[in-house]
């Protein structure tokens, strides 16, 4: 059985000119020791996704699903003091800003212990001994003393170590990671990509890597799932998916990025013109249509998510004529 | 594309550290000893980690932070003599985030045309001609002439940064990670247009960035700085063909292409940016450190289209093949 289940998984905001449909009908499957990469632009409804399964929405969100399960757990009608029970210990989160996400007038060491003493009944030293053999462990020097001190005196790289240290403090089963690696340097970038394959293998965690990178995801993830305006458009194994993209945005995205070797420099890099539709109020048809260059009237139909290979599915009504057209 | 337009000789800057009221000062170099020169119409390239010193380089050049020691020229002529005025006629800065470097209160007609009050071009028709000629230039249309930047996207805003900039038009633009803070979709139209506009204005670029493969895509030079040093100074090219200083090649290591079948890759180095006291500042780092690396500071090695410091690169004389 899966780790987690998520079908039609839908996120509604009621604002004062229309409903913003944030999530608009996701589904997916994560087995343990997988890794499911969640790609999407500002606005594709990525992180909305993971907040709706911690359930940590803002208030006004109305979230919905056919089907939100992990590991046996209803997740849709879990009552709040059981999503207590599962958040930061059986799934855990690694935020994108450590430098936000870390409370600045607690040490390290309290933040770290905290979830532990929530969740388990371990001792303080116990707790103490765990965080320094994690800090340890995400390649934290001097991980003693650092519990000590407090998140304005670590740089940007040894604060998001904290963070991922944090997220395994209760050894959880999934761990959704949005944007881990974002707002660090290159050089740590991989070496924390590192590190969360490791710690995936080491625990045989599942992991949800949220990110708009597509160097990254790649080189990270077994699963991917493309968002665009709240839907998947593209989902599948991550090399064929990457061999042969079949939705126009996906191969969009991969046109645009600068590619050492294989781009050339100075000429023009492809661009996805125009910008994302609005969400607001009903949506029809396929929401890239405006911006996509293959667009024909019946894009604006319904789009079913129909097969494109292997566990490979797109939600384009015009891939198969893009296919035999190439 | 010979002349000189940008020169840096022997720049260094450091700030003052307070360790508190009774304790001596502590001394942070932030740039040590840089020289450079940049030509005419390149784009000449600066990389390396946060905290290595890229924008500190970059206030120098714009005139907002004076240099401890050494002389910044633009043109020919050292600019600690000029004031900071007349600096900006000749070199404009694009920065990271447009969501912080526009006033939001401000509408992008104002914003664009700020630059030309304070140097007192034109009335107020022809300031406002050449706004809605600017907005064209970088790709906005004349209705965003009374926008304000809250109603604009990211990469609108940075079209907004950029026409800004370039009202003036001055010789050199300082681009401070222009498309760090940007969707990749948005990302590839700034660069699209930077490029684009180089070449129909002539413009030269001072571009920091720590993404290696938008520098392999529009840099003609390119300089990697550690810890307030340049370690390496090749053509673009050379660079990536052959990077020589071992930090470099970390780097370089650490750019990920979308290639499902490789891996992360481990580049071998810490994750900390702690120089060594004596010897090679990165030699703490450096996973190919010998004995010499840790007490004698490495000189500088020629190499055909540049120079690196590294105790362990050959020299290599100017060779043609």
């Amino acid at each position: 059985m899966a780790l987690l289940e998520v079908d039609n998984l839908t996120v509604d905001i009621p604002l004062a000119d229309g409903v913003l449909h944030a999530v608009n009908g996701v589904s997916f499957s994560l087995e343990r020791g997988e890794t499911l990469a969640i790609v999407g632009e500002s606005g594709s409804g990525k992180s909305m996704t993971s907040l709706a399964l911690m359930n940590l929405l803002p208030k006004r969100a109305e979230r919905s699903a056919g089907r939100l399960v992990f590991d046996g757990i209803d997740l849709a009608t879990a009552p709040e003091t059981r999503m207590r029970g599962l958040r930061g210990n059986r799934m855990a989160m690694i935020f994108q800003e450590p430098m936000t996400s870390l409370n600045p007038s607690y040490s390290i060491g309290n933040q770290l212990t905290e979830a532990l003493r929530c969740h388990r009944s371990v001792s303080a030293a116990e707790a103490r001994d765990r965080a320094v053999q994690l800090l340890d462990k995400v390649g934290i020097p001097t991980a003693a003393r650092r519990l000590n001190q407090y998140p304005h005196q670590l740089s940007g790289g040894l604060r998001q170590r904290v963070m991922i240290a944090m997220a395994l403090m209760c050894g959880p089963d999934l761990i959704i990671a949005d944007e881990p690696t974002t707002a660090l340097d290159v050089t740590i970038q991989a070496q924390i990509l590192h590190l969360l394959a490791d710690l995936k293998t080491e625990f045989g965690m599942a992991m949800i890597l949220i990110s708009h990178d597509l160097g990254v995801v790649a080189r990270v993830a077994d699963k991917v799932a493309v968002m665009y305006a709240g839907r998947v458009v593209e989902s599948g194994a991550a090399r064929p998916l990457f061999r042969a993209p079949r939705h126009p945005y996906t191969r969009g995205l991969l046109n645009c990025i600068p590619v050492p070797g294989r781009t050339a420099p100075g000429a023009p890099l492809g661009a996805i013109p125009g910008q994302l539709p609005s969400l607001i109020g009903p949506q029809q048809g396929c929401a890239f249509r405006q911006r996509c260059a293959f667009a024909a009237a019946e894009c604006a139909g319904d789009i079913p998510f129909a097969a494109a290979g292997p566990g490979h599915l797109v939600r384009c009504v015009r891939a198969e004529a893009l296919e035999a057209a190439a | 594309m010979s002349e000189t337009l940008l020169e840096l000789r022997h720049v260094t800057r450091t700030f003052d550290l307070s360790q508190g009221v009774f304790r001596r000062a502590a001394t942070l170099t932030a740039v040590a000893d840089v020289s450079l020169t940049v030509k005419r119409g390149e784009v000449f390239a600066l990389v390396g980690e946060s905290g290595s010193g890229k924008t500190t380089l970059a206030k120098m050049l714009l005139g907002l932070l004076p240099p401890s020691s050494g002389e910044i020229l633009v043109g020919g002529t050292p600019i600690s003599a000029k004031d900071r005025v007349a600096v900006s006629r000749r070199v404009q800065p694009i920065f990271q985030d447009p969501y912080s470097s526009l006033n939001p209160r401000k509408p992008v007609a104002q914003l664009i045309a700020l630059p030309l009050l304070v140097h007192g071009v034109g009335d107020r028709a022809t300031r406002r001609a050449k706004v809605m000629e600017m907005l064209e230039l970088v790709g906005l249309s004349p209705r965003h002439y009374d926008s304000y930047p809250g109603q604009l996207s990211g990469g609108q805003r940075q079209r907004v940064a950029i026409a800004r900039a370039l009202i003036l038009r001055p010789e050199v633009v300082i681009c401070d990670e222009p498309t760090s803070a940007l969707d990749v979709s948005v990302q590839a139209q700034i660069l699209n247009l930077l490029l684009e506009l180089k070449r129909e204005l002539g413009l030269t670029y001072f571009f920091i960035s720590h993404n290696l493969a938008v520098v392999e895509h529009l840099a003609d030079r390119v300089a990697v700085m550690y810890l307030g040093r340049f370690v390496e100074e090749r053509t673009r090219v050379g660079l990536f063909a052959s990077p020589r200083h071992p930090y470099t090649r970390a780097l370089l290591q650490s750019v990920l292409t979308p290639d499902p079948d490789l891996g992360v890759p481990d580049t071998r180095i810490g994750a900390t940016m702690i120089g060594g006291d004596v010897g090679c500042p990165f030699h703490p780092r450096c996973p190919d450190a010998i004995d010499i690396c840790r007490t004698t500071p490495p000189a500088v090695r020629t190499l055909p289209d540049g120079w690196a410091t590294c105790h362990l690169v050959e020299e290599e004389a100017l060779q043609i093949s």
